[in-house]
């Protein structure tokens, strides 16, 4: 019992985590209608500026602005240079082109990284902490506290501010945005600019405890928010929270047990989030929240 | 015959000779790095008919690829060949080659349920997810897959043709010693030639159409009577198994196969050939297949003479491996900036500078760029021009 309790509270954590970058994917797509695949090298970019300021020796704080504000940047660069000139075209060609983008990201921070693995250096380190009878690790706590005041602030800032009512509308309806005012420019800058910020922070996450670092594997693991985006449906920003807890709790329940699902083979719980997503698009093709796809001749 | 027309015989006639009396001049590294591009040009067939074509995206192509490559090793191998050796049917080669593509065929059947239902990126990224499950299957399905060590793939032998190297019975052809890459040369450019001129018969027949019409509004072709479903899962079937003889002739090439060449990077790779050769072109994908596949290995033999790239990972520079990547992913975001058509688009440009030919109306297989609009219908797009 207290194995599950243990389980079920760190895979809500890496959900949480998860719902940070799922929530990145689906404000890009909703309000610009961009899918970004880029999405997991802006995380490997800012994750491996941390972990590089942090390792030459500058506080924790100013490592993680830094590593926001570089993801923030090339966020800036590829949206205006590249993604916008290409906008008006379909969805999967634009889709295609951040794979093309995020190909190149990613290879470069591999590059840089070579063999090593950067730890972030977080305060937290592989410090535990008991919580209602249940020892858990430091990391997660912070995770799920820092995730969960993100996520609220967002929702918040989305529905009282006057950015957060322009990025709503264009989502809606752009077209009549635009007539209405409303700089779409600006959203779509402004967008990309929150999905770095809340990717470079989960990313922080994934490599910290108890991951070992910055690695190729964090990308792996930035990819499993991919099917967590897709099964909460995409254009759906409450759905995005939903499919990344998900994803976090089949993930760790997997792991957890996996003496017991031993008969699948081994390392069975990184295939788990996409077995999930597909079992759910089965059912309900646009995800669980997704607006249903209007057809028109 | 029009005037494009013998220009477009004239440079078929010119690469299929090419191709024919290469391996008389070539060495080993340009022959493999032909037989590597004729197996890509395959699988990339494949991949650009179901994403060109039928407007159906996957990002799982190195999955099918892997169960032909894989299969075909395991029908072909022997069943007894040691202690601890990953099991075989010692079947015929030939039929071991044919089973195998009916087994990827297959495998892309099983996920038709998933295929017919999703749309654009829902269906990209639910594949995305075939290639982690295929990779998690070939580094534990020890028995039939060897696990992370990967398993021996046998040679292929045709009516007692075998394409291997034969110690002591060296085939000599005009004097030329006929070893196992020659040999290999010769199958994959009679396959990738067949599946290129399949792929465009079926592309440009009634087949193609209806896929065009699918890719194009589905409601709309299903008002014109083309079963939607049946084409999207026909589609999906014709792919996966010009995947799998892809990778059948990977794995000759290869000869012994790992999964760690089937993960995400050579789903990706796919994708890139059929962006950089041309969305919906069946003589751009050759092209496309032949440079990303040749990329890394023409990088590493030139790694001295090219500035920026290395031989080794210490000696500062890329990596050849590294550089190929920055040029692909860099060729995608460039192509799709000025030239979404890619290398077929900038060759037709090409032709109507030299030839004066005057601009075709556009034919279906060049899908217009509104074509895949497939998420979030804009209602006003209907009535206002898009700018």
């Amino acid at each position: 019992m207290e194995k599950l309790l243990q389980l079920l509270f760190s895979g809500v954590a890496l959900g949480a985590v998860y719902a940070l970058l799922a929530l990145g994917f689906v404000i890009v797509f909703k309000a610009t209608q961009v899918v970004n695949f880029a999405h997991a090298g802006l995380l490997m970019v800012g994750t491996y500026t941390v972990a590089r300021v942090r390792t030459a020796g500058y506080p924790f704080p100013a490592a993680v602005l830094l590593g926001i504000a570089a993801a923030g940047l090339t966020a800036l660069v590829v949206e205006r240079l590249l993604v916008r000139p290409v906008a008006h075209r379909s969805v999967v060609a634009v889709a295609i082109m951040t794979i093309g983008v995020d190909v190149v990201l990613q290879t470069e921070v591999t590059r840089r990284l070579g063999i090593d693995i950067v730890s972030v250096g977080d305060p937290w380190q592989s410090a535990t902490v008991e919580l209602f009878g249940i020892t858990v690790p430091q990391t997660r706590v912070a995770a799920l506290v820092i995730a969960g005041v993100l996520l609220g602030g967002f929702f918040a800032w989305s529905r009282f501010t006057d950015w957060g009512i322009a990025m709503r509308a264009s989502a809606e309806d752009h077209r009549t945005a635009e007539l209405m005012g409303v700089r779409l420019g600006r959203v779509s800058a402004t967008v990309w600019l929150i999905a770095a910020v809340l990717a470079v922070l989960a990313g922080v996450f994934l490599s910290a405890f108890p991951a070992p670092g910055v690695s190729p594997a964090t990308s792996a693991a930035a990819l499993r928010a991919f099917p967590a985006a897709i099964l909460g449906g995409l254009d759906s920003t409450g759905g995005a929270v939903v499919g990344g807890l998900m994803i976090g709790v089949a993930e760790m329940l997997a792991q957890g047990y996996q003496e017991d699902l031993s008969f699948l083979g081994e390392g069975f719980s990184a295939v788990m989030p996409y077995l999930v997503m597909v079992a759910v698009l089965l059912v309900r093709p646009t995800g669980l929240f997704g607006a249903a796809e209007v057809t028109r001749v | 015959m029009s005037e494009t027309g013998h220009a477009r015989r004239i440079v078929l006639l010119a690469g299929l000779g090419t191709g024919l009396a290469a391996p008389f001049y070539l060495d080993v590294f340009w022959l493999q790095v032909g037989v590597f591009g004729f197996a890509a040009m395959v699988a990339a067939s494949g991949l650009n008919l179901l994403v060109g074509d039928a407007g159906q995206v996957s990002l799982g192509h190195s999955f099918f690829l892997a169960v032909g490559a894989y299969g075909y090793a395991f029908y072909a191998a022997e069943p007894e060949t040691g202690p601890g050796a990953p099991a075989g049917w010692g079947l015929p080669p030939l039929v071991a080659v044919a089973l195998a593509v009916v087994t990827a065929g297959l495998a892309g059947l099983l996920f038709s349920p998933i295929a017919a239902r999703l749309r654009g990126i829902y269906l990209g990224v639910a594949s995305l997810g075939l290639v982690f499950v295929g990779e998690h299957i070939l580094l534990n399905a020890k028995p039939v897959t060897g696990g992370s060590n990967g398993r021996d793939v046998p040679a292929l032998t045709v009516l007692g043709f075998s394409f291997d190297d034969l110690p002591g019975k060296t085939l000599h052809v005009l004097g030329v010693p006929f070893t196992r890459m020659e040999k290999l040369w010769y199958l994959g450019l009679v396959t990738a030639a067949l599946v290129a001129l399949f792929y465009r018969n079926v592309a440009s027949g009634r087949a193609g159409r209806a896929l065009h019409a699918v890719r194009d509004g589905e409601t709309a072709a299903a008002t014109m009577g083309v079963p939607v479903t049946r084409f999207k899962g026909a589609a999906f079937l014709v792919s996966s198994m010009l995947a799998g003889l892809g990778g059948v002739l990977l794995a000759l090439a290869f000869r012994h196969v790992v999964p760690e060449t089937f993960g995400v990077l050579l789903a990706i790779e796919y994708l890139a050939m059929i962006v950089i050769g041309g969305v919906g072109s069946p003589g751009g994908t050759l092209a496309g297949a032949l440079f990303v596949s040749s990329l890394p290995v023409v990088l590493q033999r030139y790694s001295e003479v090219l500035p920026l790239v290395s031989d080794s990972p210490t000696s500062g520079g890329v990596t050849a491996g590294v550089a190929a990547r920055f040029c692909y992913g860099g060729a995608i975001v460039a192509l799709l900036l000025v030239e979404p058509g890619g290398l077929a688009a900038l060759g037709r440009r090409v032709k109507r500078r030299l030839v004066g030919a005057p601009e075709r109306l556009p034919v279906l297989s060049e899908p217009t760029p509104a074509a895949h609009q497939d998420q979030a219908p804009d209602d006003m797009a209907a009535v206002t021009p898009s700018p």
